[in-house]
């Protein structure tokens, strides 16, 4: 029975392992530092944040990226940025979606419904890279969860547009960034100042709309998160408490066996 | 293990369990006796059977919602994500629960290692085990491949290509792999199929583990027989099975915490990109219960010897039975021993994180020198330690030890 610390060491070597795998890749930058509210075991989005979020996707990265794996309802469902059914059926309808074929066998547009996915860009992959100079500005969907550091390398990549040092060769079409694997990027500079304007009326500061709209894609790339956060801790608070008295039920009947000499 | 001949109380159920003795086994496996010494170490055995059922019930309900075609098959994974009532829930317990499979079986192996459970008359239990791991790390890489991701597609690739280095064959053997002359739509089908096939050989041959093992019995931390069956040993249930639960519950609460709130630690981003036959990834690196081979494979300067090597490093294991000369189990008593196993443990882990390092420079000396060191263990300090070493004396009997107090 006095093996317990033996979880412990068990552990301990776990986490060894999986810091030594996470060390693994090249080395980084260390990325700029803000408060996330989503992060922790009571983690959970910031509403307004996320709103905002959305706003500057909406009118600024929409332009270039999709997100074609949320849908419109998603932005009036628990634990995302819970906009009103009213408001959310408004922001899809304002979008106009290739339906069809009609029985005439044409395709047609109409406004947008709840049901529908976020409306794309462009038609294809192809169709980007030729309107981007052969870049491909990358879904949106998971971006979150497909870059090192996540959300802080999104709120770093938008603010870490400076000028590239003394010599340094830059293509046309390419620009400077901090963060940047490798430091080159075709995404301009596309944040300043005052480039949308809040309806909560918070100041729209370049730093302020990218941590607004890197929380929103991380919300985009896990829209379960609340509810995982929510669902983990009651499971963990249960499985202590049935350990717990497991435990001493074990011991209770393994008592009479070292009695019995 | 000898046991009083079980007679149903009923009339009913003796005509069953003389028929088909099914009752007779629910009171085999109820009765077992089992050292009463058994550590925690010895929990990991229900520990695995828990995670093999845990992998084969998510397994089934994902592969409801799962497409396994090329150019849905990233899409039907975000579509189980977002759509499917607890569809993350059942993704990340079967994506994290290999993981965590992985750790409960190293841990088991290392335990066997430590106080010598292959011995005679436990060498069946043994290599039925190495099968058993080998076809799950098949099995976990065919898994790995499904989400069709940029590691899924390249470490497909990667591994795939090793059989292009058997000599005259190997080229054919690879493209009858792929079903193609790349890793396309055929590999993906043909993985899924495959991966929803092994889970349920490997159920067989659990099956066959625990037969083996019911023969002859548990080895135990002291590693010497059961002398005196009352006084050495308990009945399986209740005291081993509540014990068996307590420690599940401990491993429970680290998976479940690994689940909830960092289910993507393990995983790597690059598989949250979809696979692009185009975009070469910078770094390919398999998972990380495979990186100890991947470090052996990339540590032999030939590619046909570095398969080889790291086929080999499975091979010794199956046969190490018969490369462990010493008499005496545990490591409890082989004090030259106890040291090398613990050099091994290290050594297994210095594998592991050089396989996930770019295999240059100090790496790849290091790496070499690790997989040098890892067939020097057991081809050659194995053997020779049983003749060279010094044990302690063993005690008479099980009962002797526990009564002094120290398990």
């Amino acid at each position: 029975m006095k093996n317990n610390y033996n979880f412990f060491l068990v552990a301990v070597s776990f986490i060894f392992f999986s810091a030594l795998n996470l060390q693994a890749s090249e080395k980084e930058i260390s990325l700029l530092k803000t408060n996330w509210s989503f992060k922790g075991i009571f983690g959970k989005f910031d509403r307004g944040e996320l709103r905002r979020g959305y706003q500057v996707y909406n009118e600024v990265c929409s332009s270039c990226h999709s997100i074609s794996e949320l849908s419109y309802r998603n932005l009036s469902e628990k634990g995302g940025p819970e906009f009103s059914v009213e408001v959310t059926k408004n922001i899809a309808a304002s979008f106009e979606v290739i339906d069809g074929p009609n029985s005439d066998g044409d395709m047609f547009t109409r406004p947008g419904r709840l049901s529908d996915k976020f409306v794309k860009p462009y038609e294809n992959i192809e169709a980007s890279k030729a309107a981007n100079g052969g870049a491909y500005p990358p879904d949106m969907s998971v971006l979150a969860k497909a870059r090192k550091g996540g959300a802080a390398y999104i709120y770093s990549l938008l603010q870490g547009y400076v000028d590239a040092p003394e010599g340094y060769d830059l293509d046309d079409g390419v620009y400077y960034n901090k963060y940047m694997p490798g430091n080159q990027i075709k995404m301009s500079n596309v944040l300043s100042d005052d480039l949308v304007e809040y309806n909560d009326g918070t100041k729209a500061t370049v730093e302020q709309m990218s941590k607004d709209v890197s929380s929103f894609l991380t919300w985009a790339a896990e829209p379960s998160l609340e509810a995982r956060h929510k669902m983990g801790f009651r499971v963990i608070l249960y499985l202590i408490i049935l350990a717990t008295l497991v435990y001493f039920s074990m011991n209770r009947l393994w008592s009479r066996i070292e009695s019995k000499k | 293990m000898s046991e009083e001949k079980y007679i149903p109380k009923s009339k009913i159920a003796q005509w069953f369990d003389s028929r088909l003795p099914l009752l007779s086994m629910a009171h085999h496996l109820r009765e077992y006796p089992t050292p009463k010494n058994l550590n925690y170490w010895w929990t990991f055995g229900g520990i695995l059977t828990f995670c093999l059922i845990t992998q084969i019930i998510t397994g089934v309900v994902l592969a409801m919602h799962y497409v396994a075609h090329a150019d849905l098959a990233f899409e039907s994974i975000e579509h189980i994500m977002r759509n499917v009532n607890y569809g993350w829930l059942l993704r990340y317990v079967h994506a994290n629960g290999a993981s965590m499979f992985f750790l409960a079986v190293y841990i088991h192996i290392f335990r066997a290692l430590f106080y010598g459970s292959y011995k005679a008359p436990r060498e069946m239990i043994w290599i039925i085990g190495m099968i058993i791991y080998i076809l799950m790390m098949a099995t976990a890489f065919m898994g790995y491949v499904l989400p069709w991701g940029q590691m899924s597609f390249w470490g497909a690739t990667v591994i795939t290509n090793l059989f292009s280095a058997i000599p005259l064959v190997g080229e054919g053997i690879v493209t009858w792999l792929w079903g193609g002359f790349a890793v396309d739509n055929p590999t993906l089908t043909r993985f899924f199929s495959l991966h929803y096939f092994l889970p349920f050989l490997i159920v067989g041959l659990v099956v066959l583990h625990i037969w083996a093992l019911h023969i002859p019995g548990n080895n135990n931390p002291i590693g010497i027989d059961i002398k005196q069956r009352s006084k050495d040993t308990v009945p399986f249930s209740p005291y081993i099975a509540v014990k068996d639960l307590y420690a599940l519950l401990i491993f429970l609460i680290i998976f479940a915490g690994i689940v909830f709130f960092v289910p993507n630690i393990l995983g790597h981003t690059d598989n949250y990109i979809k696979a692009n036959p185009m975009v070469t990834p910078s770094h390919i690196v398999p998972e990380w219960y495979l990186l100890p081979f991947y470090a052996i494979l990339r540590a032999v300067p030939s590619k046909l010897g570095g398969v080889i090597a790291m086929f080999g490093s499975l091979f010794i294991l199956i046969i190490l039975p018969w490369l462990d000369t010493s008499k005496v189990r545990s490591a409890v008593f082989r004090p030259l021993y106890k040291i090398f196993f613990w050099i091994l443990v290290a050594d297994v882990l210095a594998l592991g994180y050089l396989g996930a390092m770019v295999p240059e420079g100090w790496y790849l000396f290091f790496g070499r020198l690790a997989t040098i060191y890892y067939f020097v263990h057991f081809l050659l300090i194995m053997p020779i330690l049983g003749f060279k070493e010094k044990t302690l004396p063993l005690p008479t009997s099980i009962s002797e030890p526990v009564l002094d107090g120290k398990n």
